[in-house]
């Protein structure tokens, strides 16, 4: 069954797996932003991750220990962030761009004598009994264990948002830190935690990008996932189960954009690379007009001083 | 313990600062990364800030700085017209390759006609070509209230795929022998942007940017605009009151920040770059953030500073080839200015306290 030289069986099973960076960012984004954060930085914990997961991965020979080591170096990334920030109260829309500008250079410093090495393979999980049956076989039986982990974090990272103790305090901390405070829960210790848990799960994120998706070690090989990510929380308007939307409605346009590229659609390749960036643009605008609180938490970029 | 108290006023002293502790600082700890690197750190350092001012090579290298400056200094100052307003244009990369390719397309499409106009309307089709693209953020965030943030930075990478297209495509040479790239301008006097006075490195670029420097300065302290930008950025209600129209200072301050990184692109691909090629950028767009907030937005300041950052670059350009320091390094090393800068700025707005006893 193939459309213009497309298997949309196999174009979902694709858009599943090419998803899964933006959307693990995006869940870790989501997170940090209900606290009332905006952290901008995500490009650069992504890209420490792919190097930090790469590097790790390559020398225990462990792909698991890679994305842990991936999580790691995005956690440690985003408390350089979180220290700025939360501490010395600095501007967060310039602190994250600090933190990508800074997390592209460390990246490709550290990555120097890594090129041309393959990273030890992340592979399926279930047995190829369930994978090879036709249709749901390579859709939900074929992945590897990171989709079903961005899947999971998605249902729970959902469940502990609307229904725990701790999601009321992050969105407490987020929509009226004065209000949090004035109950007693510490704003800013709440918020450096949210920071450090969307580095890691940028940072995993990106590590799936250099070990999954690519896989090799590259110059800035997140090209701006890191960015998207962030305009999926926008476009999902702060909620978990809409973000795994908008990550596998970009991740469809990706894989499509590539296949009709290898399968000489007559469309100039410039254009096809150039629709994911501009279809973001198009869904921005589209949630963005004729509301004018689309959802987004009330103290969102605003640093907290205790005065009292 | 440590606490954290606010000024009543902001302190002047710590405003002016700021840039000279947060170099230091990042010189120490960039000297803890190169000694890291197995690099002598005061050779490093020497190398960089020192050598291209008064080493063996300076007659070369001071040049060298005006040319890296002023690229810097027009998008920087234009970025931050912007950020005192609260208004986030961080696609200045983007716009920078906008305004290279309509200016280097206006020149080659009269090639090799020879006329003094030639060159002018190139620059007027630069600016023309950034105000474009950073209109597009602009109108969208006063149209739908998009985040213009995201919209400029996506606008970057769709750029960069037209800047691959201008030179594997409609701006080729074609007497290039099948390579990428436009016709080199140095080969076309009526559309070049040659050095006016080359021991200084002064090209049209450089004044633009000296200029731009004077002209904003008067712009904001001045004039009736400059005061709504500052009065926007620092009490948005107040603004409100007194009758700033939000979308209005958007699209000025969105596309003057356009127009001048537009300039800064046509400026450096007709001079120093000399054609339009797939990576003619170097990522001044990005780097002219760090400028801005290190010259604390400040026209004046961010001259000082672009010649700072300048030297960072032509410094890194000798470290690398004399010593071996990856470019990389030079990269993180801008970061971490960056990030002590706005570390240090805490002292700005607060001051630390030691709170004895009960909190």
């Amino acid at each position: 069954m193939d459309f213009g030289g497309i298997n949309p069986v196999i174009l979902i099973a694709t858009l599943m797996a090419s998803a899964v960076p933006i959307l693990m960012a995006a869940l870790g984004e989501t997170v940090v932003e209900r606290a009332g954060v905006l952290n901008l930085g995500v490009e650069g914990m992504m890209v420490i991750g792919a190097l930090g997961g790469f590097i790790v991965a390559v020398e225990t020979g462990s792909p698991v220990l890679g994305f842990v080591g991936g999580a790691v170096a995005g956690a440690v990334l985003s408390l350089i962030f979180a220290l700025l920030t939360q501490v010395f109260l600095a501007n967060q829309v310039a602190t994250g761009l600090a933190l990508t500008l800074f997390g592209l250079g460390v990246s490709s410093l550290g990555g120097q004598g890594y090129n041309g090495i393959k990273p030890p393979p992340t592979t399926q999980l279930l047995p190829d009994a369930l994978a090879d049956l036709p249709v749901v076989g390579p859709i939900v039986f074929g992945h590897d264990w990171v989709v079903y982990f961005s899947i999971a974090m998605t249902a729970v990272l959902w469940w502990v948002l609307k229904a725990t103790r701790v999601g009321l305090i992050i969105r407490a901390v987020g929509e009226s830190h004065e209000a949090a405070h004035a109950l007693g829960y510490k704003v800013n210790r709440i918020r450096l935690m949210c920071i450090a848990f969307g580095g890691a799960m940028a940072g995993m994120g990106g590590a799936y990008v250099s070990l999954a998706r690519v896989p090799q070690w590259v110059d800035g090989i997140t090209a701006g996932a890191g960015w998207i990510a962030l305009a999926i929380v926008v476009f999902a308007s702060w909620k978990p189960w809409r973000v795994l939307i908008g990550a596998y409605l970009f991740g469809g346009i990706t894989v499509l954009q590539l296949n009709l590229q290898v399968a000489g659609s007559g469309i100039p390749v410039e254009y096809l690379s150039m629709a994911p960036y501009l279809i973001t643009i198009l869904v921005l605008v589209i949630m963005s007009a004729g509301r004018k609180a689309n959802g987004a938490p009330a103290a969102l970029g605003q640093n907290f001083h205790a005065s009292r | 313990m440590l606490m954290l108290e606010k000024r009543p006023t902001p302190s002047r002293f710590w405003l002016y600062a700021t840039p000279p502790v947060a170099v230091i600082l990042t010189m120490i700890a960039g000297g803890i990364l190169f000694a890291a690197m197995g690099k002598n750190p005061f050779e490093v350092i020497r190398t960089i800030f020192w050598d291209p001012v008064f080493g063996e090579f300076a007659f070369y290298l001071r040049g060298q700085l005006l040319v890296k400056a002023g690229p810097l200094i027009l998008i920087a100052i234009g970025l931050a017209l912007g950020f005192r307003a609260g208004i986030w244009n961080i696609g200045a990369e983007g716009q920078y390759i906008m305004g290279a390719i309509f200016g280097a397309s206006v020149g080659l499409a009269v090639f090799p006609t020879e006329s003094r106009w030639i060159f002018p309307v190139m620059v007027v089709a630069g600016a023309f070509g950034g105000w474009l693209w950073a209109m597009i953020p602009a109108i969208l965030k006063t149209r739908f209230n998009t985040n213009e943030i995201l919209v400029s930075l996506m606008l970057v990478y769709v750029a960069e795929t037209i800047l691959a297209k201008a030179s594997t495509g409609f701006l080729k040479n074609p007497e290039g022998m099948g390579f990428p790239g436009s016709r080199n301008f140095s080969s076309y006097p009526a559309a070049q942007n040659g050095f006016l006075y080359e021991p200084l490195g002064l090209h049209w670029g450089g004044v633009a940017a000296l200029v731009t420097g004077v002209l904003a300065y008067v712009l904001l302290t001045r004039h009736q605009a400059g005061f709504q930008i500052r009065l926007a950025g620092q009490a948005p209600r107040a603004a409100r009151f007194h009758g700033v129209s939000p979308a209005r200072l958007v699209v000025l301050c969105m596309g003057i920040s356009g127009a001048l990184a537009g300039l800064a692109g046509m400026f450096e691909v007709t001079g120093p770059a000399g054609q339009i090629s797939i990576d003619f950028n170097t990522g001044y767009g990005f780097t002219a953030i760090i400028v801005a907030f290190l010259g604390r937005l400040n026209p004046l300041g961010i001259v000082l500073a672009g010649f700072l950052m300048a030297l960072t670059y032509v410094g890194g350009e000798m470290a690398s080839t004399n010593l071996g320091l990856p470019d990389a390094a030079i990269q993180v090393f801008q970061g971490m200015l960056l990030f002590f800068l706005l570390a240090v700025d805490v002292l700005t707005n607060y001051r630390f306290r030691l709170a004895v006893g009960a909190r």
